[in-house]
């Protein structure tokens, strides 16, 4: 456990207050078992989601400071959590930004003062909420709390884009920290290259055709590897995902029916919550089958490739490297 | 007043000093100082010229101390003080003043400011040269023994070339056998001619050599002495077999029951029996048997091989063996690791079945390799139709290694000409940039782009199996952008051989500390110059060879290993050794017998006389580095040549004119830490 002995500020975001409900109480069940206190900005504001800032820079900082120098001010601090990544981005970005162009922090805070605020810059430390549950819970306590394991169903982690970069400590072409943590509940994970791919972010709304095309990849991929599951972390992926499956499924004539999940959902699930109070429901493509899998007895092997002879090479053995993270 | 009559030189170096400092306004200058007899400029100084000009100033004028100043005294210090020592003065009475790369290089742009600090720093160096004391070297024999470290071909031509000069050398090899990674391959590049060819006889004179004592599976655990005498402490691990026994029949690996894959010489891509002999012209032939594997030592039952040898070769309660002994010089050939390419997951390497090392690849297309020299899938029977090989995994890399690796391009082209040879499969060079300096490397590379392997220009970004476009499915995709059309490409291959990396061997600053000599950033051993003295080190009589420096290929390590023999015969050829006197010495009779100094010497050269409670320096040890100077609390150590005074005049003539002439630097007490 952190300085912050558990306790937290946090910025649910827009998102986890309409179609990421489920993220935001499953979040707040997770968290209530595992004794971390979230204390919610009060009066929190629009973290100025992308395109703000490349059309007019100071405002979009200034409206994110807003919520920096309010968290600043809220118990749990210096430790602010985003379970959001969008928003986890923005917020980290105008705190490093403040902290490393002098100007910048000069203009920004003078535009807080004409709300009576002020922000230290880098005085918070941002971080999204999967980095407090795999750092400060840690996968051993997470494992002392599964109930139920996800023995049986198949995940692909979908790390998006946003979370790994830049400088996070962790890889930031091929994580595997979620892989870790979907590990420990039990559940097993699938190879997915295509983990930290593009989602397609706001493109549905400006390029549909390249947007689908985004989707499909990362939907194929899960499914060629035979995922019950894509499990996200942010509110972002999941919308393109499960709302427009559908319409991929029509562009290309395929049939895919991959539920998208929170990974706190999937943490409930493990910790012996009910789907209801973990929002499960609310997804457009249903959960249902992905869950049924559960429990179930050790998955009849796909196309595992059999020990043809004596003739095949050895593989190289992968611990050690490249899945090194903590 | 001194009585010491000063000569200063001061030397154009042509443009390179004169361009930016007014040297003949500085040698004016200079003549004004106090006990400056004569004061010149020339063109160059190092000359004969130049050189004869001070011989004849000190018998002619009678000088009693010279200050030249030009370049860097790593570069002439030894050239003037020869030239003193030629005119009956003592060379350490000799001063070199930097105003090259301390005033005109680094001030071009501004040449009144470099002038008068080239004035600063004449003045600072004659005041330092009236405070010089005269010295006389060291000598001490040199033994004739040298000492070899790895058994790879760097250090196989080393221990060749002295022992064929008639002198003794012990070859220590951590292996159980030598050959290093040469011995792993199967052609060598731009010839294509056989590895094995060119090296076993060379292994083979090696353990025939009457002067070559050869000691593998063993290593050096410590290193205490000086140049022309070190006592080398070395660990022969038990092999559990007995040498004077054994004859090599194989009796014993091929009954061994424990089969292991062997992460060395196959590099994981083949087995090898508990006990075992790594390739068939093992030198020697002797095999080792690997406790960790072995089944007897797991769980005491077994000894088949005890059971089928038939000279009763095997003792399993055979232990190591420690032996001490003493040598004049020690070459270290101890080679490089291979990049981990599990450090970059984007390459799938560990989870993608058909992504290769350029090493696994080495030992597959190998005659005596695990597929008898097949180019096959990881299932061991299928053939690739289409195989990219990707350049600088792990070079030219800021995540990684920021060095060119230099090999890996040529072994790519090999590698693709084998491939095609082999399979006639379509070859996908990925490479940044194409590096093939060197005698007919650039030949080859004309012929391999003859034999239409296609070469495409950007770092590969990505080796998936998410196909997305028709062809893809069930391939290996490498995604890159062709620099060259400006285009992303998506590649589907059957194949990818990841040309990973030459990086120092893991314990290396380990190695390098035991030994005394340093590393670069990177990690390698650090050559005395880069240019002009690329197989010395910092420390006297030990010398570096091979790819422990820096990545080279095989004519490189070669020649570094031969260049090494040609020093230390050198050496051996002089009988002795003079030892530069610029020492620290204790004075016993103040030194509080703290130790401070002891664990602070960096060339463990300070010795603690229980009996007296003092502190000694071995001046043959000692390098004069001062650390010890600065760290004595009582202050009782002097360095020899920088004595506190000559220090302290040398900053107050650098401090010329801000300084009264009569004020005197301080020397501050410093309390100890």
């Amino acid at each position: 456990m952190t300085a912050s002995n558990g306790a937290y500020v946090y910025y649910p975001g827009c998102s986890l207050q309409a179609s990421a409900h489920a993220y935001d109480i499953s979040t707040k069940r997770v968290a209530e078992r595992l004794n971390l206190t979230f204390n919610e900005i009060d009066d929190w504001n629009c973290c100025g989601a992308t395109e703000f800032f490349s059309i007019n820079a100071l405002p979009a900082y200034s409206l994110v400071a807003r919520n920096l120098a309010l968290a600043a001010q809220t118990g749990g601090a210096p430790e602010l959590v985003a379970p959001c990544s969008a928003c986890y981005l923005n917020l980290r970005k105008t705190n490093d930004y403040m902290a490393k162009y002098k100007k910048l922090n000069q203009q920004v805070n003078q535009a807080l003062a004409a709300g009576n605020l002020h922000y230290n810059a880098g005085s918070l430390r941002v971080r999204h909420l999967l980095d407090i549950v795999v750092q400060d819970v840690g996968y051993e306590k997470i494992g002392a709390e599964v109930t139920r394991s996800l023995q049986g169903m198949r995940v692909a982690p979908y790390y998006g884009c946003l979370i790994v970069r830049p400088d996070t400590g962790y890889n930031t072409e091929y994580p595997t920290h979620l892989d870790k943590l979907m590990t420990t509940l039990g559940a097993t994970v699938i190879d997915f290259p295509m983990k930290t791919h593009c989602c397609g972010g706001h493109m549905t709304q400006i390029s549909e055709a390249v947007a689908y095309e985004l989707i499909r990849r990362i939907l194929k991929n899960a499914a060629d590897y035979g995922a019950d599951a894509i499990v996200t972390l942010c509110p972002m992926c999941q919308l393109n995902l499960d709302v427009y499956q559908g319409q991929v499924n029509r562009t290309f004539g395929t049939d895919f029916n991959i539920p998208i999940l929170y990974f706190t959902q999937l943490m409930g699930i493990a910790f012996g919550m009910t789907p209801q109070e973990l929002g499960f429901g609310s997804e457009v493509v249903s959960a249902d089958r992905a869950l049924a899998q559960i429990g179930r007895e050790e998955p009849e092997e796909r196309e595992r490739p059999k020990r043809k002879d004596k003739q095949a090479l050895p593989m190289p053995a992968l611990n050690g490297g490249g899945r090194s993270e903590s | 007043m001194s009585e010491e009559k000063v000569g200063v030189y001061v030397c154009h170096c042509g443009h390179n000093i004169a361009g930016t400092v007014n040297v003949e306004e500085v040698s004016e200058w200079a003549g004004q100082l106090p006990n400056v007899a004569v004061a010149k400029d020339y063109k160059f100084m190092c000359s004969s010229l130049g050189q004869e000009m001070v011989e004849e100033d000190i018998k002619k004028e009678g000088l009693t101390r010279v200050v030249v100043a030009a370049c860097s005294p790593h570069m002439h210090e030894p050239t003037f003080r020869g030239a003193c020592q030629r005119a009956g003065m003592n060379p350490y009475l000799f001063e070199m003043a930097n105003i090259r790369e301390h005033a005109s290089w680094v001030h071009q742009d501004d040449k009144p400011a470099a002038t008068e600090k080239a004035k600063a720093i004449i003045s600072g160096a004659v005041r330092r040269s009236l405070e010089l004391a005269p010295l006389e070297p060291f000598r001490a024999p040199i033994n004739k023994t040298t000492l070899v470290v790895g058994g790879g071909i760097a250090g196989i031509n080393a221990a060749l070339e002295i022992a064929g000069a008639g002198y003794k050398v012990l070859l220590v090899e951590r292996e159980p056998s030598i050959g290093g990674h040469m011995a792993q391959f199967d052609k060598t590049f731009p010839t294509l001619d056989c590895a094995a060819c060119i090296l076993t006889p060379k292994m083979f004179d090696v353990g025939n050599s009457p002067n070559i004592e050869l000691l593998t599976y063993s290593e050096v655990e410590q290193v205490d002495g000086y140049v022309g005498n070190f006592t080398v402490r070395i660990r022969k691990r038990a092999r559990k077999i007995d040498t004077t026994l054994c004859t090599g029949c194989g009796d014993c690996w091929e009954r061994c029951p424990a089969k292991v894959i062997d992460d060395v010489y196959e590099s994981g891509l083949g087995y090898r029996t508990a006990v075992y002999r790594p390739f068939p012209q093992a030198v020697p032939k002797y095999p080792v048997i690997d406790t960790e594997s072995c089944i007897y030592f797991k769980n005491g039952r077994c000894k088949a091989c005890e059971k089928f040898c038939p000279t009763g070769a095997i003792k399993f309660d055979q232990e190591d063996e420690v032996v001490v002994v003493n040598v004049g010089n020690i070459v270290l050939a101890t080679g490089y690791d291979v990049f981990d390419a599990r450090r970059i997951p984007a390459y799938g390497y560990g989870r993608l079945a058909n992504v290769f090392t350029s090493m696994e690849f080495e030992r597959m297309t190998n005659a005596s390799g695990p597929t008898d020299g097949k180019v096959v899938l990881r299932d061991g029977v299928t053939a690739p139709e289409t195989v990219a090989i990707i350049h600088c995994v792990g070079s030219r890399d800021k995540n990684t290694n920021v060095y060119c690796s230099a090999t890996c391009c040529m072994a790519a082209l090999k590698f693709a000409h084998l491939v095609k040879e082999k399979t006639n499969a379509q070859v996908y060079n990925f490479y940044i940039d194409m590096r093939t300096a060197f005698k007919d490397y650039e030949l080859f590379y004309t012929r391999l782009l003859e034999e239409g392997t296609h070469f495409i220009r950007g770092r590969a970004a990505e080796v998936t199996d998410a196909a997305r476009l028709p062809g893809e499915e069930g391939k290996l995709i490498v995604q890159a952008e062709d620099t060259l059309i400006g285009k992303q490409r998506r590649v589907p291959v059957d194949m990818v051989i990841l040309m990973v990396a030459m990086e120092p061997r893991a314990d290396a600053s380990e190695v390098a500390h035991r030994f005394g000599i340093g590393c670069s950033d990177a990690g390698f051993f650090t050559e005395r110059h880069p240019k002009l003295d690329p197989v010395a080190t910092m420390t006297e009589g030990i010398f570096i060879a091979g790819t422990c420096q820096g990545p080279k290929d095989i004519p490189a390590s070669v020649s570094q290993g031969e260049a090494t023999a040609a020093r230390v015969l050198g050496l051996i050829g002089k009988g002795e050794v003079q030892i530069e006197p610029v020492r620290a010495q204790i004075d016993e009779d103040r030194c509080s017998g703290c130790r401070i100094c002891n664990n602070l010497c960096p060339y463990n050269a300070i010795d603690f006389i229980a009996e007296k409670g003092v502190s000694r320096v071995n001046p043959a040890q000692c390098k004069g580095c001062g650390t010890c100077v600065a760290a004595c609390p009582s202050q009782v150590i002097t360095g020899q040549h920088y004595t506190y005074d000559s220090i302290m005049s040398q900053i107050e003539g650098l401090l010329y004119d801000v300084r009264s002439p009569n004020e005197k630097v301080r020397v501050v007490e410093m309390e100890p830490a």
